[in-house]
């Protein structure tokens, strides 16, 4: 009994001691977890996940506040990272923080526009140039299309066009196993 | 001394021998095809940037003339195939597996077929390498074998002096296609000229002429135009698909492989197609660009497949009018063989620099639509990869869409050559997956780029505005602070005055005092009385009158601060 | 473009392969198999189709593949030929149901539905599973096709045969009780493999032949037969079969070479039992094999030499199922490690 019981104490003591050591010899820095939770956000700013940024959604993901289905940009591609991540499962998108969308740029319409600056005091990334009662207009390239600059426009002139495709920016679709199609060919031509 | 005799070869791992169909289309000669009524142009037709078109609408053209220039290093210039009127410069259907349009210049031939002046190159090998790389880029010339990657830039060897192997590759190993094997039985001069020119640029040692074995009319044609060249040799190497494969070839008949990330270049080989060859020996001997480029029409639905000389931007469905093709029948029409090619949307698309064949096929010679089953991991498609990759983990991966995994197995170093898709018993699209995997990582990293600008410039945007609210801040704190000062010097100057004024006053009290004494003494010295304590009182604020200086100079502090 | 081959016609070509060693197996034991392949067949194709419709998956394609009918047969082979009706369906349809199907199906399953199925059989049924029939020469009273199949359906016996007569065990069975006993095997063969009219004699049964088990030998040979003709048409590549019959060979000679009276010749154990059918047909299913050549290697390897720990020291004669059911787990670890080297780059 007693010999049972001390060698039980050795035993917890001895691991103990070994886990203690293993805890300090292979402690492993605390990763940047924003950083790495941020890198994986499609940084639009838009704020549809009800946090004013990507960052601090990212900040909200690390401490637990937020869960990672909340970036209706980022879509599935976005959920899938996260919950690798994280080791965490993936979930579908949130409803209630909008809906996957094709990708869009805001366009200006140049002729309604009366030059307030709203909108480009509402842009997260500075992509729409202009100054004060002059025309604006948006850097297609550096829009992410969070459309933030649509509702502080008075005279909505500010249009959601979606990112057109070209042969350059084409890409393989995923194929189709249930019932493999070959390409449509128009016969009349 | 050209020779034919043995020589060791390599072989590559795995491959298929798919059934060849090409006798049907090398029983004719090679015709060239009627002149079009409109030619097609599109600004896109090779690896690398669009041209950019230097013509307006409605202008007049010449046959050769430059319709289009090349943007940036990786970009090849667009002549004019015929002369005519440019109609349009717009958005038109071009050969894509899109199925998308792009932007091209549409010529509307006079039917004269006028060529713009242009002279050949007296003696290219008095140019230095450099010269003869720049006459080949502003030709146009693009690999003609399929990919349609730049000439000049493959012909640069770089900091490399010399180099080791030039391989001309007349292999055409994908069935149904015969463009190269016509090309070499009835132009072998022309691109014996050529490897002459293309050995001068490249400064190469030797040149290997590979063939597959399966075409020995090419082959005879080859050794017969090489005979007098120094150090050419023309091999015949066995025929197994994917031997023209450039790595695959380079192995063949090196037994080096070219590294995962690297170039033929890098282990002292360049391979160029054999038409390439021809069409540069045309720009340097002949002055002509290319406008022009052997096309294979053929497939069930052709009644008289062969190979045409077709002038780029010639719609396809000319040539199959014009091979007897019957149109009602095709089931698919691709571009390009049908191992790598791929199916088109429509008849109207015109030929361009990388057309090397228009294959229409009917039902019966489709595989039948088969279902797709589960992989069973028999390992056929992994014994059949010319790369020895592991198609059915690729597939596996792609599949789930685990774009990380996918590239551990080495994703982009599948050629796309099909050999999978081709023996798997599932029936699985694995090309279509690794296709599909590889367009997902390169969206994916352009949108990570993005993401990464956008990042900065939020970054930038919230930097910015902080800067802005913390300049604002100092400016209000200034400007309160000054006016703090500035009350305070008022005050002070206030002070100054009162004490001014007091002492003023005072001075004239004391004056008063001293007149009052004064008149005083007078009086006393007429009296002869004692003087009074008024004036001793005087003479004390006088001394008082010297401690207003540290007064005066307390006034000038606050403009000493100001400065 | 596509070549001329699906997974049916690989299953078909697989199921055609075992043929010789089906004739010489009716030839040397009687009818009783072919009743255990209708059964088994019958058994996995029902099953098949119920499960498929309860998966919602089309029943066409899934059917016409063949998978099960090859699963049906390997089990087939593996039970004894007169084991009643009910041991096969009930070992058919817990390798189709259990071991294919609640694992994902064709292409997903990683044990061997059909080691599975006969695992369970083996565990289960001890006494039906091991009650093997000796070579007609030799049988008490070789039975008819109908009567085989009265008995395996009814378990009527013609009038005046006991069914303990009719059974024996199998030469890998009778070595090992045997080597338990203390006897050599030279003293085991002697014994057992005497000319037919001493064995009368001594009414025992000559149950080994020159090579291996009288009889087993030769459907071993033609199962060796059918593989390398499944190997000639590149339906299963020669990795598998060479390094598991070559592990096996090897481990033998070894202990061959060191105690030639504790244990058996390496080409005792080519040929007799499963050796020949698993190597050929069991170890390559492809769906649960290794993938790569190299891991093709270790895998057959792996099942070779397990096959002859397990034979020579465990406590089953024969261990085909158990050494390919164990390797089986090892294939996703083996398929890890051992990948290509893909061409234009350096050795991992």
């Amino acid at each position: 009994m007693m010999a049972a019981i001390i060698a039980l104490t050795l035993l917890a003591v001895v691991f103990g001691l070994m886990l203690g050591f293993a805890a300090i010899r292979f402690k492993v820095e605390g990763d940047p977890l924003v950083d790495k939770i941020d890198a994986l956000l499609p940084q639009t700013q838009c704020g549809q996940c009800s946090y004013p940024g990507c960052r601090p959604y990212a900040e909200a993901i690390a401490k637990g506040e937020a869960d990672i289905n909340q970036c209706p940009p980022g879509g599935e591609t976005t959920i899938i990272a996260l919950a690798d991540l994280l080791d965490r499962d993936p979930k579908p998108l949130n409803p209630e923080n909008g809906t996957v969308k094709p990708k869009m740029v805001a366009v200006i319409d140049e002729q309604r526009c009366i030059g307030c600056t709203l909108c480009i005091q509402a842009c997260p990334v500075d992509a729409i140039l202009g100054a004060a009662k002059h025309m604006h207009t948006v850097i297609e390239s550096e829009c992410t299309g969070c459309e933030l600059c649509l509702p502080p426009c008075p005279v909505d002139c500010i249009d959601m066009v979606p990112l057109g495709q070209d042969i350059l920016t084409w890409k393989w679709p995923y194929p189709e196993e249930a019932a493999p199609k070959p390409a449509v060919l128009e016969k009349a031509s | 001394m050209s020779n034919a005799g043995a020589r060791r070869l390599w072989r590559f791992r795995g491959g298929v021998h798919p059934p060849q169909h090409k006798q049907v289309s090398t029983t004719l000669p090679v015709r060239p095809a009627a002149l079009p009524a409109r030619l097609t142009l599109p600004l896109h037709q090779h690896i690398g940037e669009p041209a950019e078109p230097l013509v307006k609408r409605g202008q007049q053209v010449l046959k050769g003339q430059l319709i289009a220039r090349p943007q940036g290093y990786v970009s090849a210039p667009v002549h004019a195939p015929t002369s005519g009127t440019v109609v349009d410069i717009g958005e038109y259907p071009v050969p894509h597996p899109s199925g998308l349009s792009a932007p091209c210049i549409v010529i509307e031939a006079d039917g004269e077929d006028r060529w713009i002046d242009h002279a050949p190159v007296a003696d290219y090998q008095s140019l230095s390498p450099s010269e003869l790389r720049n006459v080949i880029r502003e030709a146009g010339i693009v690999g003609l074998g399929g990919a349609g990657f730049p000439t000049y830039i493959k012909l640069n060897p770089g900091h490399r002096k010399a180099l080791d192997t030039l391989i001309l590759n007349g292999v055409e190993c994908e069935p149904y296609i015969t463009c190269d094997d016509m090309l070499m039985r009835e132009r072998a001069g022309e691109i014996a000229a050529g490897i002459g020119i293309v050995r001068h640029a490249l400064q190469a040692r030797q040149c290997l002429v590979a063939i597959e074995d399966n075409k020995p009319e090419a082959y005879d044609a080859m050794c017969r135009a090489t005979a007098h060249l120094e150090d050419v040799t023309v091999v015949q190497v066995p025929t197994l698909y994917p031997a023209g494969s450039e790595k695959q070839l380079i192995k063949v008949l090196t037994g080096k492989e070219v590294p995962s990330d690297g170039l033929a270049l890098h282990i002292g080989v360049v391979c160029t197609n054999v038409g390439t060859a021809a069409a540069v020996h045309r720009a340097i001997d002949r002055g002509e660009p290319l406008i022009s480029r052997l096309v294979t029409v053929t497939g069930g639905a052709i009644g008289r497949p062969g190979n045409l000389e077709v002038l780029l931007g010639t719609p396809m469905e000319e040539l199959i009018h014009q091979c007897a093709g019957d149109s009602g029948a095709i089931e698919r029409l691709v571009m390009g063989g049908p191992m790598m090619g791929f199916a088109l949307h429509r008849f109207d698309l015109p030929v361009i620099k990388t057309t090397n064949c228009v294959l229409a096929l009917t039902a019966a010679e489709l595989p039948p639509p088969r279902p797709v089953m589960p992989c069973i991991r028999c390992g056929a498609c992994a014994d059949v990869c010319p790369v020895n990759l592991l198609p059915q983990q690729l597939y596996w991966y792609s599949k789930a869409k685990d774009l990380d995994r996918v590239q551990e197995y080495h994703l982009f170093d599948c050629i796309e050559c099909g050999c999978c898709s081709y023996v798997c018993p599932s029936n699985i699209p694995l090309v279509q997956y690794f296709r599909y995997a590889k367009g997902d990582i390169w969206t994916r990293e352009r949108e990570k780029e993005k993401a990464d600008i956008a990042r900065r410039r939020h970054e930038f945007r919230l930097e910015r505005l902080a800067r802005e609210k913390a300049e604002r801040e100092a400016r209000r704190n200034r400007k309160k602070a000054a006016l703090q000062a500035d009350t305070a010097r008022r005050e002070k100057q206030a002070e100054i005055q009162e004490a001014i004024a007091r002492t003023q006053a005072r001075r004239r009290a004391a004056m008063k005092a001293a007149e009052t004494q004064r008149r005083k003494a007078q009086q006393t010295a007429r009296g002869r009385e004692r003087p009074s304590p008024a004036a001793r009182n005087a003479g004390g604020e006088g001394g008082n009158e010297k401690s207003g200086a540290p007064a005066g100079m307390t006034e000038d502090a606050p403009q000493g601060k100001d400065e | 473009m596509h070549a001329p081959v699906s997974v049916t016609r690989v299953m078909l070509q697989v199921l055609l392969a075992m043929i010789p060693g089906l004739a010489a197996y009716i030839w040397f034991f009687g009818w009783g198999i072919v009743y255990n392949l209708l059964i088994a067949m019958t058994v996995a194709v029902v099953a098949e189709t119920v499960m498929l419709a309860l998966r919602g998956r089309p029943l066409r394609p899934y059917l016409l593949d063949g998978s099960a009918l090859v699963t049906a047969a390997l089990l087939a082979f593996a039970i004894p030929p007169l084991a009643p009706w009910w041991v096969t369906a009930i070992g058919s349809a817990f390798a189709i149901v259990v071991a294919k199907h609640l694992y994902g199906g064709l292409g997903y399953n990683p044990f061997n539905p059909a080691m599975v199925g006969y695992v369970m059989l083996l565990v289960s049924f001890p006494r039906e599973m091991t009650s093997w029939v000796p070579p007609l020469d030799f049988s008490v009273y070789p039975m008819s096709f109908l009567e085989a199949g009265r008995y395996i359906l009814t378990g009527q016996l013609p009038a005046g045969v006991t069914f303990d007569a009719l059974t024996e065990a199998t030469p890998l069975d009778t070595l090992k009780t045997n080597l338990g006993m203390g006897n050599t095997v030279a003293e085991i063969r002697a014994q057992l493999g005497l000319d037919e009219a001493t064995s009368r004699l001594l009414s025992v049964i000559p149950i080994f032949g020159a090579i291996g088990g009288k009889g087993w030998e030769w459907i071993a040979g033609g199962f060796l037969l059918g593989g390398l003709w499944l190997i000639h048409r590149r339906i299963i590549s020669w990795h598998i079969p060479l390094a598991m019959l070559g592990a096996l060979a090897i481990m033998a000679l070894l202990f061959y070479l060191i105690a030639p009276d504790r244990y058996a010749s390496p080409l005792f154990h080519l040929f007799s039992g499963a050796t020949m059918l698993g190597a050929f047909f069991i170890a390559t299913d492809p769906v649960t094999a290794a993938s790569s050549p190299m891991g093709r290697l270790i895998y057959g390897a792996g099942i070779g030499i397990l096959t002859y720990i397990i034979r020579a020291w465990g406590g089953y004669p024969d261990s085909i199922a158990f050494a390919v059911l164990l390797m089986n787990m090892a294939v996703p670890l083996i398929d890890h490690y051992f990948k290509p080297r893909v061409f234009g780059h350096d050795r991992d």
